[in-house]
C-alpha cells in the first residue's frame, strides 16, 4: 500500500476506518524524508516528534476522538518559528537560534492533530522565486524537463515546501506568501497553493519580511486538501495587530459546489507581451472549463496591473529593511565580533545577510531616506491604493479572476541568475494579489512542451477563500492533473 | 537613479551592513538598475489618491493593561550570543 | 517680560523649547503585557516582543492612550482623533528592534498650552506644539567593564509621552517654572509620576540665541537633563556659551550636546552623530488609531480639577493670595489637605483661609521637609488642626504654633495633650505678664534709661527678654501693650 500517495482527505478516511495507523503513515513519510535528502529540502528533520504526536494520534483515533488533522505529516517552512526546533529563515544571521515560542498557525496545526516532520528550505528571509538564496544551498525540484537532466529550481520563496510535497517526502506544507511565494512555487512544483485573505492567518510567531503583504498558507496536493489546511491554520489571533477578526467557516464545505452562474473575470492586462504561447494556451483552457461548467468569462480590466511589480520592489524592501534591522548579533543568532557596537553590527549583517537580502534591505534604506520618501515609498503607497481600487472595481462584475500563475514553467538553476530583475519578473502575475491583500490559490493546470507543471490562479474578493476554493476545484477537476515528477522520494 | 559609490557607502552604512570596498562597484550597478526600474512609477498620476496605510479592517486592537509578560529572563537570554549576570553584553559604547 | 542676556555687542534674547519624555503611569508596557515597575532585576520585565525576537508583533495597551489623551486634555489640548504610529528606524544596543515605535507625522495630541504664574501676579502661556505616545528605549551601561556595555531591556518598550512644548520660554526660570508646572499637570492627572530623580520624566532642551527682533539662531539640543535644577544650569551656560560664540566671530554649529553636571557645563557629544535619517514610515504591523468622540468626551468630564482651576478657585473662595494659592496648588495633595484642614478647624473656631495657608505653606512645609515627608503626610499623621484650634482659642499664641507641632509629630499626642503636658498655655493673665515685665525692667535699668531717651530698637530685646522669661508662653501681642505701658512711664 503506497501510504505515501494518498491526500489528506483520502488518509482522514482512511485512518479512521482504520486501514493503518498513523504511525505507519508517519514512518512512510520518515522514510520519503530521507530519500528526499538529494533534493536539499529538508533544514532540520524531526521524526521523533513526528512518532511521539502520531502515537498520540493513534490514541485518539482509536477512541474514535481524532482531530482533524490527525496523523497527517508536514513539512514547515523554516520561516516559522517552531519552539524547541532550530528555525533560521534560511540564513546564517539567524544560524542556530531557537525559538522559546511556537508560531500562532504552526501551533493551530498542531492542536488540530497534525505532525511535524521537518524544517523545510526557503529563500533567505522568504526573498526571492527560486529557492536559491538560502544560505543552506539550493532546493530542487522533483521535476525535470523531458530529455534534460539538469536541475531546475523549485520556484520560491516557499520552494522547500513545494518540493517537499511534490515529491511526496510530506503530505501538506506550510508557505509563506509575501509576492507569490505559495504560489508560483506551486505552479513549478505542480501542487495546489493557497494565500489566504491578509489577515486571515495570523503572522504572530513567522519571521517578518514584509508586515503589509506576509501571508501564511497551504501547499497541498489538491484543493480539498488545502480546504482542510486552512480551516486548521486561519483564526484571528489578538496577539497580531493585523489578524482580522473574522470567523472561519468550514472551507472543505466550498469544494466541488457548483460554480453555475458565477462570473469569472478575465484581466485583458495579464496577457503581456511575448507571452510563452503555451501559458497564453492554458489560460484559454482555463476559461473553457469553467464555461463548462456554467460559469461566465467576463472581460475586466485591471489598469495598474504593468506597475505593480515596481510597486511591490519599493514596499517589500522598504519594509523588510526595517523588520530586518534586529539582526544584529546581540539577542540571537550570528555575531561577528567588532571593536565596536556599530563594527560589530556591520559585520554580522555584512557576512550573515547573502546578496539578495543585502540588495534589499539596501534598496529598501535608501526609498524610505531622506529626500526620496515622497517620490518612492509615499508615491508606491498610492499606487497600492489604485491597484487595490482596480480589483474592487472589477469585483463589481464578476465573482472571481482567472490567471495565469507564473509567465514561465520552472528554470533551470543557474538560468536568470546574473539579473535581479529578470528574477523578479516570475511575480508578475502574483504580486498584484498581494498589494490589494487579496486571496490567491494556484491549481495545477497542464504540462509545458517541456513537460513542466502549468498552474491556473484565481483571486477572490477578501475574506472570499470559499468561492476561490469552488472555482479551483472545478479547474482541479476539468485539468485532470495526474502527473508525476521525475523524482518520488515516497516509494512509488 | 543612479546611484554613485559613496551613496551606496552612506546607505549601508545607515543599514549597519559591511560591504567589502571590492563589491561596491557592482553592488551600486546592481542597486541603480532596480532604482532605475522602479522609477517607472513616475508615470502614474496619484492627485488626490491617499497612500495605502492598511490592507482592510477597521480599528486596532487594544490591550487590557494588566501583566501577562515577562518574568522570562532565561528564556530571552538562552540564544544570546554574550550574557552576563543577566545582561546582554555587547562593545562598549562610548558617549 | 523677556529678560536678556547682556553680551559684549549688545543684548541678547534667548530662545528655548523644551521635548519632555514622561513615562506613563501603566501597569503593563505600551505593546506587550510585561511589567513597567522601577528597579526590577535587570533583563526580568521583558516579553520576547520587548526584545524584537524573530516574528513578534506589537498590541497597543488601551490605558496608555487613555493616559496619553488625558493628558492632552490636561494640557488644553486637541485630541486627534485619528493617529498613526510610525517606526523611528536607528540602531543602538538599547533598541533592539532597530526601530522605536512612535508617532511623527500624525500623533494623538495636536497644540495646546501650559500657564506660567509670574512672580509679579500675572501669567504667560507657553504654547505645546504636541504630545505623542512612543516606546521608551533600554538602559545600557557603560561603566560596568573596561571593553563592553551591559544592556537591560526592563524600560525597553514602557509607554512614553513626548511633550513637545513651542520655542516661547525666554528664560532659565521660565523654563524651571514650565518643568514644575508641567509636572504638577502629570501628578494631577495621575498619568506620569514626574520624578526626575527616578528618571520618569527626561528633558532635552533646545537653546538658540538672537539678537532682539533678529530671527531665530541655530540650536543646539542639550539631552537628558534630569533635574529641574539641571535644566536651568544647562540653559543658562549654553545661551552664555553660543553668546560668546557670535561675539568671537563664530558660528554656533548644530548639533547634540550633553549636560555635565559635575562641572556645570554642556559639551558636544563624543560619537559623531551623523544627522539621523530616522527614515519614519507608517507602522505596517499596528492599524491607524482611531478615536470615539464620545469617549474623549466623557475622560475630558472625568478629570480631576487641575492646578489652575483650583488656583482660581482658592482665591475666589477662600480670598487667597496668588502666590499663597499658586503654593498649595502645587501638589493636588498638599491643596486637598488644606481645605479639608481649614473645614475642620473652622467647624470649631473662626479661622481665616488665608492663616491655614500660611500655616501649611511656611510652618508645616518646613517641619515635614525636615522629617522627609510631604506636608500632605504630615497633615494626615498629627494633629495638626488641633494645633491650629488652639492657636485660634488663643490657648497657645502664634509662636509657639511651631513647637507644639514639632513636639506633637515626636510623640504622637494630640496637640491638646501635648500642650497640658508641657505646660505650654499661653499666659494671659495680664498680671502674670506685668510681673515679667517688672522684673526684666529692673534688671536692665540702663537700657530702659536708653530707651526712654529715644533707642526705640530696645523694644525687642526687651520682648526678647520678656518671652524668655515666660519659656515663650506670654501673648505677644498683651507683652508689646503691657510693656509699652510700663516703658512709657
Amino acid at each position: 500500500m503506497n501510504l505515501t500517495a494518498l491526500t489528506i482527505g483520502q488518509a482522514r478516511e482512511r485512518l479512521r476506518r482504520k486501514d493503518f495507523t498513523a504511525r505507519e503513515l508517519v514512518e512512510a513519510y520518515i522514510r520519503a524524508m530521507e530519500a528526499a535528502r538529494p533534493l536539499n529540502v529538508y533544514l532540520v528533520e524531526t521524526p521523533e516528534r513526528a512518532l511521539a504526536a502520531a502515537a498520540q494520534s493513534d490514541a485518539r483515533l482509536q477512541k474514535g476522538d481524532a482531530l482533524p488533522l490527525d496523523g497527517v505529516p508536514l513539512a514547515v517552512k523554516d520561516l516559522f518559528c517552531t519552539e524547541g526546533v532550530e528555525t533560521t529563515a534560511g540564513s546564517k544571521v539567524l544560524g542556530g537560534f531557537v525559538p522559546p515560542y511556537e508560531s500562532t498557525v504552526t501551533a493551530n496545526l498542531w492542536r488540530n492533530g497534525a505532525l511535524m516532520l521537518g524544517k523545510v528550505n526557503l529563500d533567505e528571509f522568504a526573498m526571492g522565486s527560486a529557492t536559491i538564496t538560502s544560505a543552506r544551498g539550493p532546493t530542487e525540484n522533483p521535476w525535470r524537463r523531458k530529455g534534460d537532466n539538469r536541475p531546475l529550481v523549485p520556484g520560491g520563496s516557499s520552494g522547500g515546501s513545494a518540493s517537499a510535497v511534490a515529491a511526496r517526502a510530506a503530505l501538506a506544507a506550510t508557505g509563506t506568501d509575501t509576492g507569490g511565494s505559495i504560489r508560483q512555487p506551486a505552479s513549478f512544483c505542480g501542487i495546489v497553493g493557497l494565500k489566504p485573505t491578509y489577515g486571515r492567518c495570523s503572522r504572530w510567531g513567522i519571521v517578518a519580511f514584509a508586515s503589509s503583504l506576509d501571508q501564511a498558507g497551504p501547499m497541498t496536493r489538491d484543493v480539498r486538501d488545502a480546504a482542510i489546511m486552512l480551516r486548521a491554520m486561519a483564526g484571528h489571533d489578538p496577539k497580531d495587530s493585523t489578524s482580522a477578526p473574522m470567523p472561519v467557516p468550514d472551507f472543505e464545505n466550498a469544494v466541488g459546489q457548483s460554480i453555475k452562474g458565477l462570473r469569472i473575470g478575465i484581466p485583458k492586462e495579464y496577457r503581456l507581451d511575448g507571452m510563452p504561447k503555451e501559458i497564453e494556451t492554458l489560460w484559454q483552457r482555463g476559461i473553457d472549463w469553467i464555461k463548462s461548467a456554467g460559469a461566465t468569462a467576463v472581460d475586466i480590466s485591471l489598469k495598474m496591473t504593468k506597475y505593480a511589480l515596481a510597486t511591490y520592489y519599493i514596499i517589500a524592501p522598504a519594509e523588510a529593511s526595517s523588520n530586518l534591522a534586529r539582526y544584529d548579533g546581540v539577542r540571537f543568532g550570528l555575531r561577528v565580533p567588532g571593536e565596536t557596537l556599530d563594527a560589530m553590527y556591520e559585520n554580522t549583517r555584512g557576512q550573515g545577510f547573502g546578496a539578495e537580502v543585502r540588495r534589499r534591505v539596501l534598496i529598501g534604506t535608501y526609498v524610505l531616506s531622506a529626500g526620496y520618501y515622497d517620490a518612492y515609498y509615499l508615491k508606491a503607497q498610492k499606487v497600492r491604493t489604485l491597484i487595490a481600487r482596480d480589483f474592487n472595481e472589477a469585483f463589481k462584475s464578476c465573482d472571481a479572476i482567472l490567471t495565469p500563475t507564473a509567465p514561465s514553467a520552472a528554470f533551470a538553476v543557474g538560468e536568470k541568475m546574473d539579473d535581479p530583475i529578470a528574477m523578479y519578473l516570475n511575480d508578475v502575475f502574483t504580486v498584484p494579489v498581494n498589494l490589494a491583500g487579496l486571496p490567491g490559490i494556484s491549481v495545477p493546470a497542464g504540462l509545458s512542451q517541456d513537460g513542466l507543471p502549468l498552474g491556473l490562479q484565481v483571486i477572490g474578493k477578501a475574506f472570499d477563500e470559499e468561492t476561490v476554493l469552488r472555482v479551483a476545484g472545478v479547474l482541479e477537476d476539468a485539468a485532470k492533473f495526474d502527473a508525476l515528477p521525475a523524482f518520488v522520494a515516497g516509494t512509488a | 537613479m543612479a546611484l554613485d559609490k559613496a551613496t551606496v557607502a552612506r546607505i549601508a552604512a545607515l543599514a549597519r551592513i559591511k560591504v567589502p570596498a571590492a563589491e561596491i562597484d557592482s553592488l551600486a550597478e546592481e542597486l541603480s538598475k532596480i532604482l532605475t526600474w522602479v522609477e517607472q512609477l513616475n508615470e502614474i498620476d496619484v492627485t488626490g489618491v491617499e497612500p495605502m496605510t492598511a490592507v482592510a479592517h477597521a480599528r486596532p486592537p487594544l490591550r487590557e493593561d494588566t501583566v501577562t509578560d515577562g518574568g522570562i529572563r532565561d528564556k530571552v537570554l538562552a540564544n544570546a550570543p554574550e550574557t552576563t549576570g543577566g545582561f546582554f553584553v555587547v562593545p562598549k559604547v562610548v558617549e | 517680560m523677556t529678560a536678556l542676556i547682556k553680551g559684549r555687542t549688545g543684548e541678547w534674547e534667548v530662545v528655548i523649547g523644551l521635548e519632555v519624555h514622561a513615562q506613563v503611569i501603566s501597569n503593563a508596557k505600551l505593546f506587550s503585557g510585561a511589567a513597567t515597575d522601577f528597579g526590577a532585576e535587570p533583563n526580568t520585565q521583558v516579553s520576547f516582543i520587548d526584545a524584537a525576537f524573530p516574528g513578534m508583533l506589537p498590541v497597543l495597551n488601551r490605558f496608555c492612550v487613555e493616559q496619553a489623551v488625558k493628558t492632552g486634555l490636561g494640557l488644553d489640548a486637541e485630541i486627534h482623533l485619528q493617529s498613526v504610529f510610525d517606526r523611528k528606524n536607528y540602531f543602538y544596543a538599547d533598541l533592539p528592534a532597530g526601530y522605536q515605535i512612535s508617532q511623527f507625522s500624525r500623533p494623538v495630541v495636536g497644540k495646546g498650552s501650559i500657564v506660567l504664574d509670574v512672580p509679579d501676579g500675572t501669567t504667560r502661556a507657553i504654547g505645546i506644539t504636541r504630545v505623542h505616545l512612543e516606546q521608551d528605549a533600554g538602559k545600557s551601561l557603560h561603566d560596568q567593564h573596561p571593553s563592553k556595555t551591559y544592556v537591560d531591556l526592563n524600560r525597553a518598550g514602557v509607554a512614553l509621552m513626548e511633550i513637545v512644548s513651542e520655542p516661547d520660554l525666554r528664560t532659565a526660570e521660565e523654563a524651571g517654572a514650565y518643568l514644575r508646572k508641567l509636572r504638577s499637570i502629570l501628578r494631577y492627572l495621575g498619568t506620569c509620576d514626574a520624578n526626575m530623580e527616578e528618571g520618569n520624566l527626561r528633558c532635552d532642551c533646545n537653546v538658540s540665541v538672537r539678537k532682539p527682533g533678529g530671527k531665530l539662531g541655530t540650536r543646539c539640543e542639550i539631552k537628558n537633563v534630569n533635574s529641574v535644577r539641571f535644566v536651568m544650569q544647562a540653559i543658562e551656560y549654553e545661551a552664555r556659551r553660543q553668546i560668546e560664540v557670535i561675539e568671537e566671530g563664530g558660528a554656533v554649529v548644530q548639533e547634540t550636546r550633553l549636560f555635565d553636571s559635575g562641572k556645570g557645563v554642556t559639551r558636544a557629544m563624543r560619537t559623531k552623530e551623523e544627522s539621523h535619517d530616522y527614515r519614519y514610515f507608517p507602522d505596517p504591523d499596528l492599524l491607524p488609531l482611531t478615536l470615539d468622540a464620545a469617549w474623549v468626551e466623557r475622560l475630558k468630564a472625568s478629570l480631576p480639577e487641575l492646578p489652575d482651576a483650583k488656583k482660581a478657585r482658592f482665591m475666589r473662595d477662600y480670598k487667597l493670595s496668588a502666590s499663597q494659592a499658586s503654593a498649595l496648588v502645587a501638589e493636588q495633595e498638599t491643596a486637598d489637605e488644606f481645605e479639608k484642614l481649614q473645614g475642620r478647624v473652622a467647624k470649631v473656631v473662626l479661622i481665616s483661609p488665608s492663616t491655614t495657608a500660611n500655616t501649611v505653606i511656611n510652618v508645616v512645609s518646613f517641619i515635614a521637609g525636615e522629617r522627609g515627608m510631604t506636608p500632605a503626610q504630615f497633615i494626615r499623621m498629627n494633629d495638626v488642626h488641633g494645633a491650629l484650634i488652639l492657636q485660634q482659642k488663643n490657648v497657645i499664641s502664634g509662636r509657639m504654633l511651631k513647637e507644639v507641632l514639632e513636639g506633637v509629630a515626636e510623640s504622637t499626642k494630640s496637640a491638646e495633650a501635648f500642650v497640658d503636658e508641657k505646660g505650654l498655655k499661653q499666659v494671659t493673665d495680664t498680671g502674670a505678664i506685668e510681673a515679667a515685665i517688672d522684673a526684666v525692667l529692673a534688671k536692665e535699668p540702663a537700657k530702659v534709661a536708653e530707651y526712654r531717651a529715644g533707642k526705640e530698637k530696645l523694644l525687642a530685646f526687651f520682648v526678647g527678654q520678656i518671652m524668655k522669661a515666660t519659656q515663650g508662653k506670654a501673648n505677644p501681642a498683651l507683652v508689646n501693650e503691657l510693656l509699652k505701658k510700663k516703658l512709657a512711664g
